[in-house]
């Protein structure tokens, strides 16, 4: 048994809009055969299990429904890794541009 | 109750359209193949005077206009004797939403307001959305966005996950599809559920909300230097950034600035497809936007595109992902200024034809955008190491979109790659003769069309007629 997130949570849904096979006639075989999906995030109506089907009440007070993915869904993109292919730019430029007029 | 499957909802497309921007397109219709496109934008846009007030009330505009005196100096180095000419940048980034969209949602939430429509609804996976938030919190209207964002694994590009959470910030509702063209169908359902106006990024209103971009630029120059630019480069995919700026030059005066539009290579990737998604490491300024647009603009989500490059482009230059990257690195290690890489694309190409251009001369590079997780040359290579594509330092003519992004391990290995301007061109016509099968070009047809294709009415004959094999009554 999954654990019960309560009405009120800020969570996030999916639902499948078009499901592959009736897909837009001008898309690539490879996106022909996925279905296009939907998400969006909103505040749970009641509460429900991960999995569950749900319906959400969005900021702007609109309602939708679909399979309940995420509960307080994170922003995990971010910075990362310093990238060693860039560190060399700075050094260099300052060098070409401190070296004498010819 | 009307249906709801893909084929249903397209057939409603126009009735959908006509209601959600309130313009009758019809009206402008001329001759066989055109419009009157001069006619459509003073008549459904607003004067430059007008604009200018309506952005003053929401803080568009006005951003610092500021000489690249150290990347200047860089290039002067690389080039010639007597070559590299002045680079001056127009600091876009500073609009309230990050970047020059600002301008083109200001004017779309303005009519929206003053039309009575509750709310404003934009389908882009950009700058765009955060933009036409930040404007619609300013008017106090509510905000939808649709955003093509994620693969068929749920994966999204660290672009466009951040530029989703900013318009998150800004208090709407984001609605995250997958890979798509049908981004369009939700669109259209979304209008149609709630009765918001489409800010579309194509409508004249968006269009001459960029024009004081130009008319600045010119202003400011003039002020300070007492001349017009000589080149103005500007980053190009949808075509309404080059569209718009191009105008507003004119409007200044300045009619004789060669125009370039730069976008980023990515030739071979299909901008549809699933597993191409997640393989290039820019979500717009690109070649898979930049072409497709310039050949037909009627592609947009508009009946009639306001944005025409073809009109005002002189030049078509392409640049190399892993060179954006090398130049925004400079931006911030020797101007002090950190900024998008996407809105640096022109940037790019101008450190390339500076060299080319005398040292008396004067390039402007008309934008920034903002920057910061996601939206980062660190979260994008990263991204793309991720992906399977290999990050390098070496010759940038080596790099494969979708397979490498390669680092120039040189300044002077940054090159702006012309695109035959004149194929476009054809390509444009091909198209326009295969949607409306026409067989003799009547007068209003060839001036239509030479004004499209920015040539004479006499080199426009002489193509259709030899090239297209067409009658041409008029002329
Ligand atoms: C920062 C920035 N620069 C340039 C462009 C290109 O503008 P357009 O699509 O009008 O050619 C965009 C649009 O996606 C953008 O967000």
């Amino acid at each position: 048994m999954g654990e019960i997130i309560k009405a009120g949570s800020w969570v996030q849904i999916y639902r499948v809009v078009l499901p592959a096979g009736e897909r837009a006639p001008q898309v690539p075989e490879d996106t022909q055969k996925v279905p296009l999906e939907l998400k969006v995030k909103g505040f749970l109506k009641e509460g429900a299990e991960l999995g569950d089907e749900v319906e959400i009440v969005t900021v702007i007070g609109r309602n939708h429904k679909g399979e309940l993915i995420k509960a307080n869904p994170p922003y995990e993109h971010k910075f990362g890794k310093m990238i060693p292919e860039l560190l060399q730019v700075g050094p260099q430029i300052r060098e070409i541009l401190r070296e004498e007029e010819v | 109750m009307a249906a709801n499957d893909y084929n249903s909802v397209m057939a409603r497309k126009n009735e959908i359209m006509k209601k959600a921007v309130g313009i009758d397109y019809a009206q402008f219709s001329t001759g066989q193949v055109g419009f009157d496109y001069e006619r459509m934008m003073s008549e459904v846009g607003y004067k430059l005077d007008e604009i200018v007030k309506i952005q003053s009330e929401t803080a568009v505009g006005k951003t610092p206009f500021i000489e690249l005196k150290n990347i200047s100096k860089l290039a002067r180095k690389l080039a010639p004797s007597g070559k590299g000419a002045r680079i001056f940048l127009k600091d876009e980034a500073a609009n309230p939403s990050g970047s020059y969209k600002a301008r083109r949602a200001s004017v779309s939430v303005y009519h929206a307001d003053k039309e009575g429509y509750p709310g404003v609804v934009a389908a882009t996976s950009g700058n765009y959305g955060a933009a036409v938030a930040s404007q619609a919190v300013m008017r106090n209207l509510e905000t939808i966005i649709v955003q093509e964002v994620f693969d068929s694994c749920g994966v999204g590009q660290p672009e466009i996950l951040e530029k989703g959470r900013k318009c998150e910030a800004y208090g709407s509702e984001v609605l995250q599809l997958s890979v798509g063209p049908e981004l369009f169908y939700t669109f259209l359902r979304v209008l149609e559920d709630t009765g918001y106006f489409n800010a579309s990024l194509y409508t004249p209103f968006g269009i001459a909300g960029v024009e004081p971009l130009g008319y600045e630029i010119v202003e400011e120059l003039q002020e300070r230097e007492g001349k017009n630019p000589d080149v103005v480069i500007i980053t190009h995919a949808g075509g309404g950034n080059l569209t718009g700026t191009s105008r507003g030059l004119i409007k200044a005066g300045a009619d004789q600035t060669k125009i370039v539009a730069a976008s980023v290579d990515l030739s071979g990737l299909h901008m549809a497809s699933d597993h191409d998604f997640n393989r290039k490491s820019f979500t717009t300024g690109h070649t898979g936007f930049g072409v497709p647009f310039a050949t037909w603009p009627d592609r947009a989500d508009v009946p009639l595109n306001a944005a025409r490059a073809l009109r005002y482009m002189d030049e078509y230059v392409t640049v190399k992902q892993g060179e954006v990257f090398y130049i925004t690195e400079a931006l911030a290690q020797i101007e002090g200024m950190e900024r998008g890489p996407a809105g640096n694309t022109s940037l790019a190409a101008a450190f390339d034809l500076a060299q080319k251009m005398n040292e008396d001369q004067i390039i402007v590079v008309q934008e920034t955008e903002y920057t910061g997780a996601g939206k980062h040359p660190m979260a994008q290579l990263n991204f793309a190491k991720e992906n399977g594509i290999e990050v390098k330092n070496g010759d940038p003519d080596q790099e494969e979109a979708g397979k490498s992004v390669i680092i120039p391990e040189h300044p002077s290995q940054i090159k702006a790659r012309d695109v035959d301007l004149e194929k476009l061109k054809r390509s444009y016509l091909r198209k326009v003769f295969e949607e409306t099968k026409v067989e003799v070009i009547e007068k209003v047809d060839l001036e239509f069309l030479a004004d499209e294709i920015k040539k004479s009415k006499v080199e426009t004959k002489e193509i259709l007629e030899k090239e297209f094999d067409l009658q041409v009554a008029g002329g």
